[in-house]
């Protein structure tokens, strides 16, 4: 284990809503698949998430979003990513989509949309074929 | 790694948080080369101030840590912070949860939070958590603080490493100091009663300013105890007019002591030798003979263990090296 490096994840809530649940679900569910989670809770202004996912240098930025507004919090966190030139962090998008709005969100540059019901190993399957794929590029 | 550490040092020191962040995955995942990236970092590093922060789990230390942080921005620092939590022994992921208490210090100017997890004895955290404070440092940092849990001999070792230590407890834990672990006590340069809007603080504060004062220091300062209250910021100041006193005095002792730097060269020694072992028993199926060995009842692992090791010590040679900078 201390040769090989461990995939890290970031999961945040982004905007106003306050329940926690299912990302803490995704978190725990995470963690029992071997990944390192960062989890930074309710409430975080894009800003805040860019920041973490850069800091934490983290391959894979997980938002969980209910309170209807995925569109406009995912393009700013996407644009705060590739502004770092990190845009080859993986971002996935979790909780009340409506269908119509799935290929908006990957025509942005998300790589899977999640909803209720999703298994925890569908989404650390679909994190591992990412993480094997694009070798870690470094671009100070 | 594409870019030579170099570059990537240069970039990090110049303010690049990507370049800063990415050195610190490639150390702590000892990526190839990762001695080469740290004699290179080496140079640049012991200035900062580091102060542990460690104490049972809820206690609240990243809370306070965040409010430390944002007093020593204000004061004009830069701040490096290491949150450490433990890695699931059955999986091998971890949740690092304690970034959520500081999300809005984050994003301050010259504060950079990186969460750490275990990784299992085998990966030596304490090393690694001094070469990621090394990097902050080298980065140009004033202070590094670092967040454990005061629970395993690692993280113990962890702030053990640091300048100065804070012991966190609060009242109505059960944490009476009877329970307080063994060798948290003896490392703590400071006690902080946390939690100090809640009933017990003072009976705990005061029970362990007796209990000090039982004790003998001789090679150090009595540790002070102070209440605080990160929620209602009750005894911040008193806190941070000890904090700003290390930072300040650390400012004009710059080199480490000779124990420290014997103890780390030992550790990177003991890593390196423990790595080789495993690489190279492991790839001439000796090991797995001796494991079948003992599996038929034709051997132990006593024996297995004094016949391996001369093998190891034969079949890896001497190997030498030259120290030193022009
Ligand atoms: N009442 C009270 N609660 C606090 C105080 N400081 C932290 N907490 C709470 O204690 C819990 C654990 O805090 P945290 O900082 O995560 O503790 P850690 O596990 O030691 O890092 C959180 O719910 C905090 O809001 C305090 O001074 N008073
Ligand atoms: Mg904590």
């Amino acid at each position: 284990m201390d040769q090989q490096g461990k995939i890290r994840v970031l999961i945040a809530k982004p905007g106003l809503d306050g329940h926690e649940r299912g990302a803490r679900v995704v978190a725990f569910g995470l963690r029992d698949e071997g990944f390192e989670v960062i989890y930074t809770g309710l409430r975080q202004t894009p800003e805040q998430i860019v920041n973490a996912a850069i800091q934490e240098d983290v391959r894979v930025v997980g938002l969980s979003i209910l309170s209807g507004a995925h569109l406009s919090l995912t393009q700013k966190v996407i644009e705060g990513l590739r502004r770092n030139r990190a845009d080859d962090v993986l971002v996935l998008v979790g909780g009340v989509i409506p269908d119509a709005d799935r290929t908006a969100l990957k025509d942005m540059g998300v790589a899977e949309v999640f909803t209720s019901g999703v298994r925890i190993g569908d989404i650390a399957a679909l994190i591992r074929l990412h993480a094997d794929a694009v070798p870690v590029q470094v671009q100070p | 790694m594409e870019r030579s550490w170099e570059d990537l040092i240069q970039a990090m020191r110049q303010g690049s948080v990507r370049a800063l962040s990415q050195m610190i995955t490639a150390v702590e995942n000892r990526e190839t080369g990762w001695h080469e990236g740290m004699k290179a970092v080496y140079p640049f590093s012991g200035s900062a101030c580091v102060i542990g922060i460690t104490g049972s789990p809820g206690a609240g230390k990243s809370t306070l840590t965040s409010v430390i942080a944002r007093r020593m921005a204000e004061q004009g620092l830069s701040l490096g912070i290491i949150a450490v939590d433990p890695s699931s022994p059955f999986s091998g992921g971890a949740l690092l949860g304690d970034r959520l208490r500081m999300q809005e210090i984050s994003t301050l100017p010259g504060i950079f939070i990186r969460s750490m997890a275990t990784r299992g004895s085998l990966g030596g955290l304490c090393q690694a958590a001094r070469d990621v404070t090394r990097i902050l440092d080298a980065s140009g940092k004033d202070v590094i603080l670092i967040e454990t849990v005061g629970v395993g001999q690692d993280e113990i070792d962890v702030v053990r490493a640091s300048d100065f230590v804070m012991l966190v407890l609060f009242p109505g834990s059960g944490d009476g100091i009877q329970v307080i672990k063994a060798g948290t006590m003896e490392i703590a340069d400071l006690f902080v009663v946390n939690k100090a809007d809640r009933d017990g603080a003072d009976e705990m504060a005061s029970e362990i300013a007796a209990m000090l004062s039982l004790c003998a220091f001789e090679d150090r300062p009595v540790p002070q105890v102070v209440r605080t209250s990160a929620l209602n910021r009750i005894g911040i100041d008193e806190l941070m007019s000890v904090l700003t006193g290390i930072v300040r005095e650390r400012k004009k002792r710059r080199l480490p002591g000779s124990d420290e730097v014997r103890e780390e060269i030992l550790e990177l020694v003991e890593r390196e030798i423990s790595r080789l072992v495993r690489q190279d028993l492991a790839k001439n199926g000796r090991l797995q003979q001796s494991v079948d060995l003992i599996l038929a009842k034709k051997s132990d692992p006593y024996t297995a263990a004094a016949r391996l090791l001369p093998l190891f010590v034969r079949s890896s040679g001497a190997c030498s090296g030259q120290e030193g900078r022009p």
